[in-house]
């Protein structure tokens, strides 16, 4: 059958990952041609870490990197940037040459997923 | 993380604004072809009398960062000492076909789709040494992209002030409103880099916000 693989990651599961579990996880991934959502997302410096492990792994011929998208953040109170509460929101991640994000506000993220 | 680092870093906004510096290292970043070398050489011009380097339609222009130090900004009797950090622009893909458009042959391409790869890198890797930021974003573009929003979490993560720069304000479908409702927590300055307009405003609020 004919599809585009979605992987689907759980909060639980994240939860239980280094962040370099996690961004190893993703990249072997979305290197294979899935897509994958994560549902609690990636913090900040995830984010920025994740755009540093791609572009070391950036071959012309078969990886010309990623499409990431996740919401902003909600801005975070003065205890929760004391405490640490501050979490991810959804994050979705694909090959660049696969996934085209169409739209994305501020609660909302459109894409388009291409057949291969 | 030890958790040594993870409390330093969550008391660091307080830390900062007890301890403020003499001087501030100021990185100017943003998505490729939003104006950031172009500002660069406007502050520069304007206060140092030269400039930072070449600025071009042809993305990733920059591809390793610059740092000028020692520039000192005066506007309404407050004076800012700063170093400006040039940086590379931020992506998340880079194909070396992109630039073929732009009249490079194949070899040319590849070696600036890598050196392109290198330069996200060290704009990255910057983020740890600064002490504020100007993120410039191009007013006739979309302005929620995830470069966008990753350096805006990181720069709030990291306690730093950031000042959004509303770049390119002389294009017909410039639109720095758009910019101020994706944002709305944070300042934002409507400015051509280019021309010059409403440039005096950008160095009156850099002074307020980073001195």
């Amino acid at each position: 059958m004919e599809g585009v693989p979605l992987n689907l990651i759980s909060k639980d599961k994240l939860e239980r990952m280094s962040t370099m579990e996690k961004l190893r996880m993703i990249l072997d991934e979305v290197k294979e041609g899935k897509i994958v959502v994560l549902e609690s997302g990636l913090s900040p410096e995830e984010e920025a870490k994740l755009i540093e492990l791609t572009m070391l792994e950036i071959d012309h011929e078969n990886f010309v990197g990623i499409e990431v998208e996740s919401y902003p953040r909600k801005t975070v109170s003065f205890f929760q940037k004391i405490f640490g509460k501050s979490e991810g929101r959804l994050t979705l991640i694909g090959p660049a040459n696969r996934l085209k994000t169409l739209e994305k506000h501020e609660d909302q993220i459109k894409a388009l997923v291409q057949f291969m | 993380m030890g958790w040594v680092v993870k409390l330093k870093k969550r008391f660091s906004f307080i830390l900062k604004w007890f301890f403020k510096k003499d001087k501030m290292k100021i990185g100017i970043y943003g998505p490729p072809n939003a104006g950031k070398t172009t500002l660069a050489n406007r502050i520069l011009r304007d206060w140092t009398g030269d400039i930072m380097g070449s600025a071009s339609d042809v993305p990733h222009e920059t591809r390793r960062a610059r740092l000028r130090e020692g520039v000192r900004i005066e506007v309404n009797g407050k004076s800012l000492n700063i170093d400006i950090v040039d940086t590379p622009g931020l992506a998340t893909k880079i194909d070396f076909h992109e630039f073929l458009k732009y009249g490079m042959d194949e070899e040319e391409a590849k070696r600036r789709a890598k050196e392109a790869t290198e330069g996200v890198i060290e704009a990255i890797k910057w983020l740890d040494d600064l002490d504020g930021v100007l993120l410039v974003m191009d007013s006739s573009e979309d302005p929620f992209t995830q470069v966008n929003v990753t350096i805006i979490g990181n720069i709030e993560a990291r306690g730093l002030p950031l000042l959004i720069v509303a770049n390119k304000i002389d294009l017909p479908n410039a639109s720095p409103a758009r910019i101020k409702s994706a944002f709305p927590q944070h300042t934002v300055v409507p400015i051509s880099a280019l021309k010059g307009l409403n440039i005096d405003n950008l160095y009156k609020v850099m002074a307020e916000k980073f001195s």
